[in-house]
């Protein structure tokens, strides 16, 4: 099928302003439009590896990133995300209209796709066996994620782990990584042939830049995973790396706490997160050393 | 007329679903989720045995949908029961009258198949109002609205409290007295709607508005307000509720009689007129004839033709022409000029733009 990196930058970019690029991420497909060129730049740059469709398909978001009519145009020029024509968010500096075209796309997931039981979490999977990052923001979710998606993991999302409630499995929905601030650079010196896209400052989540997934996580995100461990990070300067199983119950609700549509999936919904938490063993993982943290995930990865 | 959207045509006709291509699922199921309509669309499908006809994408696009539709059911459920377990202490105050789309839902009506909403609406006298709303708030409900300019229009001039929403469950409740504001030109007699009131078969203490009064206020409740957001929705229920309604003996023999005794002979006019034309149903001549006297002049109803027959399509770039937008606009000021007499209109608006803290919405 047709890549994005098959795609000369004037096709992309005539796609872009057109009709839309219809991106295939995982199970779903957005149709994505936008005349700006920092959003052709960071597609091109991070989303070479992904099928692209056909003028002519299906596509389950169609979003467009656009200059708000106005005044706007000139001074301080700003990006506005539509969804179908839409408008669900407030307009932000053009600067940002990247970060902003990843988290509407994540909006839209998590407000649409009640097929799947959604947690605020990322996913990383190794010999078949998936480890769910539940965590709120701060907590080093994202910066743990792609330490260990650099370290031989494979990527299944940063931020949505997407339970299939007729099987319990894991459906990938692989989509650059969301680094912070700080982050940037651990993850500059952490991994020195990381892709990153340009940082943009000042977005309401401080300095943001996304990390390009790894070619072979885009390439099986067909394939989906079984639940094995629930790992709650908690990244404290200077701690010890220390790992502390949590009974299943008080696990239960931690993660229902960082689910998107818990409650809209009724009695499936707690089957679904029961069954998962059958399945895994739930730990609290704090740590301040990454190599230590990832000398601690392939132990648990090597254990039975 | 023009061409009608591919949702309508869908609606009109559902085997319609068996010549789609993906580009026209993609269109089909945009136009729907624009329009508030895709648990509909799925109910329709299931219905004529059409799922299996849809191709893999829209088709599991639409499985998102049946969980949402699913537990929506679920929740107006539970929320009801909770009204009539609040109300229940009420004396006197006789079954649940329940409106529009928990009605739907309760009595098992066709038209709320997959059909979403966000409020519980209630009918209870205007005497009762006191108790009921201090029930409801021992039982955690809350008017949400605080101003207290919004508190005395609802409670002076509107037919309905000022919406309340339950503390923990976060679900509204508007309770009405009356189906039309007190300072609209028409007033439906609310006694005759309660006393014509039938209970739900098989669930106690619940009740609809009798057919035909069901079928009105939809219709009021539609060509009588000023925003069409939801515009194909409401006039997909009265489509439903005429097909099925218009099975039973007597009801569209006495439709007619009864809008005139509720002063809703118009809003009738424009619901058979509308749901006829944009979504096929039928209607006997006889009713036709009778109502044709009710409706506006000529001239008039080649506008509201070019008015409605726009508002009433999805909410979607692909339904819009050039002049989607006035028609709209029109048809919200024509809304809050119906709503109450000129003058009070004009200081409702003023507050509202001048005077109320900013940021609140606006109940207009």
């Amino acid at each position: 099928m047709l890549t994005v990196a098959s795609l000369s930058r004037r096709q992309l970019e005539t796609r872009l302003a057109g009709s839309g690029l219809a991106l295939q991420t995982g199970p779903i497909v957005s149709r994505i439009r936008s005349p700006i060129g920092q959003v052709a730049d960071a597609i091109a740059l991070l989303y070479g590896d992904y099928p692209v469709h056909g003028e002519d398909g299906f596509a389950d978001f169609h979003v467009g990133l656009q200059r708000p009519r106005g005044l706007r145009r000139w001074y301080k020029p700003q990006v506005e995300f539509d969804l179908d024509g839409q408008v669900p968010f407030e307009p932000l500096p053009e600067a940002h209209a990247f970060p902003m075209l990843e988290w509407g796309l994540n909006w839209c997931i998590s407000t649409r796709a009640h097929a799947y039981l959604m947690i605020h979490a990322a996913v990383v999977e190794r010999g078949g066996r998936a480890a769910i990052l539940p965590a709120p923001p701060g907590s080093g979710k994202s910066t743990l994620c792609a330490a260990l998606v650099n370290r031989g993991w494979r990527l299944l999302s940063d931020e949505l782990a997407l339970f299939r409630p007729q099987d319990g499995l894991l459906v990938p929905v692989p989509r650059p990584v969301s680094l912070k601030n700080h982050s940037i650079d651990v993850i500059r010196g952490y991994a020195a042939d990381a892709v990153l896209s340009t940082p943009v400052s000042n977005t309401t989540k401080g300095t943001v830049a996304h990390l390009k997934a790894p070619t072979d996580s885009v390439a099986r995100a067909h394939e989906t995973a079984r639940p094995a461990w629930i790992v709650f990070p908690k990244y404290e300067a200077g701690a010890a790396t220390a790992l502390t199983p949590i009974p299943r119950a008080r696990a239960f609700f931690r993660v229902a706490d960082n689910a998107f549509n818990y409650s809209h999936m009724g009695a499936r919904g707690f089957a679904t997160l029961a069954a998962a938490i059958e399945g895994c063993a739930s730990y609290d993982f704090r740590y301040s050393d990454l190599d230590e943290a990832m000398a601690l995930f392939a132990a648990l990865e090597r254990a039975p | 007329m023009k061409a009608l959207p591919l949702l309508v045509r869908l609606l009109r006709d559902p085997g319609l679903a068996r010549s789609l291509d993906l580009a026209g699922w993609d269109l089909l199921l945009r136009q729907s989720t624009s329009a508030n309509l895709s648990p509909s669309l799925l109910a329709l499908l299931e219905a004529h045995g059409l799922l299996d006809a849809v191709p893999a994408q829209p088709r599991a696009h639409l499985e998102w949908v049946r969980a949402l539709a699913t537990r929506h059911r679920q929740a107006v459920r539970f929320e009801v029961e909770c009204i009539g377990a609040a109300l229940a202490r009420v004396e006197g105050l006789g079954p649940l009258i329940l409106l529009k789309g928990a009605a739907y839902a309760m009595a098992g009506l066709r038209a709320g198949a997959g059909r979403l909403f966000g409020d519980i609406d209630i009918l209870v006298p205007k005497a009762r109002l006191d108790e009921v709303e201090s029930a409801l708030m021992l039982h955690g409900w809350a008017s949400t609205q605080v101003d207290a300019y919004d508190q005395r229009y609802y409670r002076q001039w509107m037919h309905e409290l000022p919406p309340m929403q339950h503390v923990r469950r976060q679900t509204s409740i508007d309770v009405h007295h009356a189906i039309l504001p007190q300072t609209a030109p028409l007033h439906p007699d609310p006694a005759l709607l309660r006393a014509a009131a039938v209970a739900i078969e098989g669930t106690p203490g619940l009740a609809t508005l009798a057919p035909a009064d069901m079928v009105l206020h939809s219709a009021v409740h539609l060509f009588f307000d000023g925003e069409f957001d939801k515009g194909l929705r409401d006039l997909l229920d009265l489509h439903r509720l005429f097909q099925e309604f218009g099975t039973r003996p007597g009801f569209w023999e006495a439709l007619p009689a009864r809008a005139r005794t509720l002063e809703l002979e118009r809003p009738l006019f424009y619901a058979l007129r509308y749901s006829h034309r944009l979504l096929g149903t039928a209607v006997p001549d006889t009713v036709l004839a009778a109502l044709a006297p009710t409706g506006p002049s000529r001239a008039l109803l080649g506008l509201m033709d070019a008015l409605f027959e726009r508002a009433l399509l999805p909410m979607h770039a692909s339904c819009d022409d050039a002049f989607t937008g006035s028609a709209r606009f029109a048809l919200y000021v024509r809304g809050n000029w119906l709503r109450m007499p000129p003058l009070m209109l004009a200081r409702h608006l003023f507050h509202k733009a001048f005077l109320s803290p900013r940021g609140e919405s606006v109940p207009v």
